[in-house]
């Protein structure tokens, strides 16, 4: 098959958890890399290897120690910076992951400063958001009277721009979209979008929770007018930890952002009666952050960067491709969402009639398969597909053709175990 | 074929969700409730009619699994024409079987079909599922019951 990673047997083995058996001695089929993905080797080692040899709290011990855990933990950023080609490493921040990177844009932007937004004023979104994208969205538009407004989905999974000059007007001050859907697979055009929002003097935000794993970003290399000002990843899903999520802003936007957390490390001075802050990125850094998990975070774009996101794209559109294909042939089978690998990510969402997700999802798992079944925390995407709920796939760079093989049958098989033919 | 599978997917479950009793929302009733399984999106609107202390109708519309289905409809099987109290009381001893991590021996003669139920207890994920509309039923039966008591207790 073309595309597929040129070692993917070795690249399998620097994932233990590939070997695992489950059930009666079925290999593990793993199938919820959109979930969230699985960790290589050395992603574990250099996170045992700090606990074991560097731990101390950073920026803040005056030891050795301090010393070297807090060049691990700004090596991490260099490494995520390098990762998505940040303009300035300084522009990298650390949080806790997607969710509070997203809360952080619409938190600080519903309080006072430059870029406060205020009643009549409008947010666009679009109705294939995670419901971390929607959320926080609709509290800031609760507590600061705008108004939310959003991009439709049309028949085939795509975003409907047909309407974008009536979303984006003068009125709009944030444009806060996903760039490849956790549902659909879709990828959107976030570039395009961008200059329209930009032209109206809006901010834009973008979901990457899904791209990152997937496609090869270069913000440098972005024309001005297309590059995001704001942009979440979460680190699990790019084989690094859970617990460590990264918000990357223009210093300009950044600069202008109010603080989130008040705390330790923020800081420039502080007296009883208020304070000062730290520049980026310390300045949105409250707390002792995630160490460990930013390290590891490093160590897993350090093995993205290895295999070359160009290659693990490529992987991922011919292992969707034959996905898309197999699944086609499981009778009664719709996929929701593009039909053509070369549009969308690796994420599969389907449905068979006559069986709930839940149960496809349990007869795959006593074959050793997992998969996801429910609303993938995308409930307006799926309530504009009449549908409730589904079942969804979604491979990685480890993933094998013979995986796919496994699923199919596994269709196969769940549709005879609930009598469907 | 996986034994596993075969626990969980007993016949009568089958049967119930492919032939579901008791299916549809009715006239008269007392109370109604909407409960939802976050986790999975999992929706029923659950009413019930109560007569002198009688459950005299449980109708209900869901969106879910085959287990979620099937439960829904062993439920009604269950209670339609109990007592409240002895509707209650099968209602703990189900909650019971479903907690019981597969250890606990069901009692056919409390719980007719519903041991069928039984091995959905060894499915951590799925016990949520059989139990959704079981939850629905206790809410709005006790809303019914006593409407003043349960606003007093929600407020």
């Amino acid at each position: 098959m073309d595309g597929l990673l040129p070692d993917l047997e070795v690249v399998r083995k620097d994932f233990p958890i590939l070997s695992r058996a489950l059930g009666d001695g079925w290999p593990l089929v793993y199938l919820d890399s959109a979930n969230t993905s699985q960790k290589p080797q050395v992603v574990i080692d250099t996170m045992v290897d700090h606990l074991e040899r560097h731990n101390a709290n950073i920026a803040r011990a005056m030891h050795q120690l301090g010393a070297e855990a807090t060049a691990a933990y700004e090596e991490a950023r260099d490494k995520v910076a390098s990762f998505l080609g940040a303009p300035e490493r300084d522009e990298v921040v650390f949080l806790k992951n997607a969710t509070e990177a997203l809360n952080l844009a619409a938190n600080t932007l519903a309080w006072a400063g430059d870029r406060q937004v205020g009643p009549g004023d409008e947010v666009v979104i679009t109705e294939m958001e995670h419901h971390s994208n929607i959320v926080p969205w609709q509290l800031l538009c609760e507590r600061t009277g705008a108004t939310l407004r959003w991009f439709g989905i049309t028949e085939d999974g795509r975003l409907d721009l047909s309407s974008v000059d009536e979303l984006i007007t003068e009125r709009t001050k944030v444009v806060s979209l996903v760039w490849v859907s956790n549902m659909l697979g879709t990828i959107n055009p976030i570039g395009e979008i961008a200059r329209r929002a930009h032209a109206v003097g809006a901010l834009v935000v973008v979901d990457a929770s899904q791209a990152a794993p997937q496609l090869p970003i270069d913000l440098a290399a972005m024309p001005d007018e297309e590059r995001p000002d704001l942009l979440a990843f979460t680190g699990h899903k790019v084989v690094g930890p859970t617990g460590i999520g990264v918000l990357w802003g223009r210093r300009a936007v950044l600069d202008q952002l109010p603080p989130f957390l008040g705390g330790g490390e923020m800081i420039e001075t502080v007296t009883m009666e208020r304070s000062t802050y730290a520049p980026i990125p310390h300045k949105f850094e409250a707390g002792t952050p995630p160490i460990v998990e930013a390290v590891g975070l490093g160590a897993a774009v350090d093995y993205l960067s290895v295999l070359g996101m160009e290659s693990v794209q490529r992987h991922e559109r011919a292992i969707t491709a034959y996905a898309l294909e197999g699944l086609q042939t499981v009778p009664g089978l719709t996929v929701l969402g593009p039909l053509d690998a070369a549009e969308r990510g690796g994420a599969i969402s389907f449905e068979i009639p006559g069986v709930h997700p839940h149960d496809v999802a349990t007869v795959l798992d006593s074959r050793g398969i997992a998969v996801r079944a429910g609303h993938h925390c995308a409930k307006p995407a799926h309530a504009h597909f009449g549908v409730q709920s589904s079942t969804r796939m979604s491979s990685y760079l480890y993933t094998a053709p013979a995986e796919i093989d496994a699923l199919v049958e596994g269709l196969e098989y769940t549709r005879s175990y609930f009598k469907l033919d | 074929m996986s034994t596993d599978l075969d626990a969980l997917y007993q016949e009568i479950i089958l049967d119930h969700y492919k032939h579901p009793h008791h299916r549809g929302l009715r006239e008269p009733f007392e109370a109604e409730v909407h409960h939802v399984n976050p986790t999975c999106g999992d929706e029923v609107t659950l009413r019930v009619h109560l007569t002198d202390g009688r459950v005299d109708d449980v109708s209900y519309d869901a969106l879910g699994c085959s287990i979620s289905q099937a439960s829904a409809s062993v439920l009604t099987d269950l209670v339609i024409g109990k007592p409240v109290d002895d509707a209650m009381r099968i209602h703990d001893e189900f909650l019971t079987l479903m907690q019981g991590k597969g250890q606990v021996e069901p009692d056919e003669e409390v719980l007719e079909d519903g041991i069928a139920f039984a091995g959905v207890a060894k499915f951590p994920a799925r016990i949520k599922c059989a139990l959704l509309s079981w939850m629905a039923w206790k809410d709005a039966t006790l809303s019914a019951v006593d409407p003043v008591e349960t606003k007093k207790e929600s407020l």
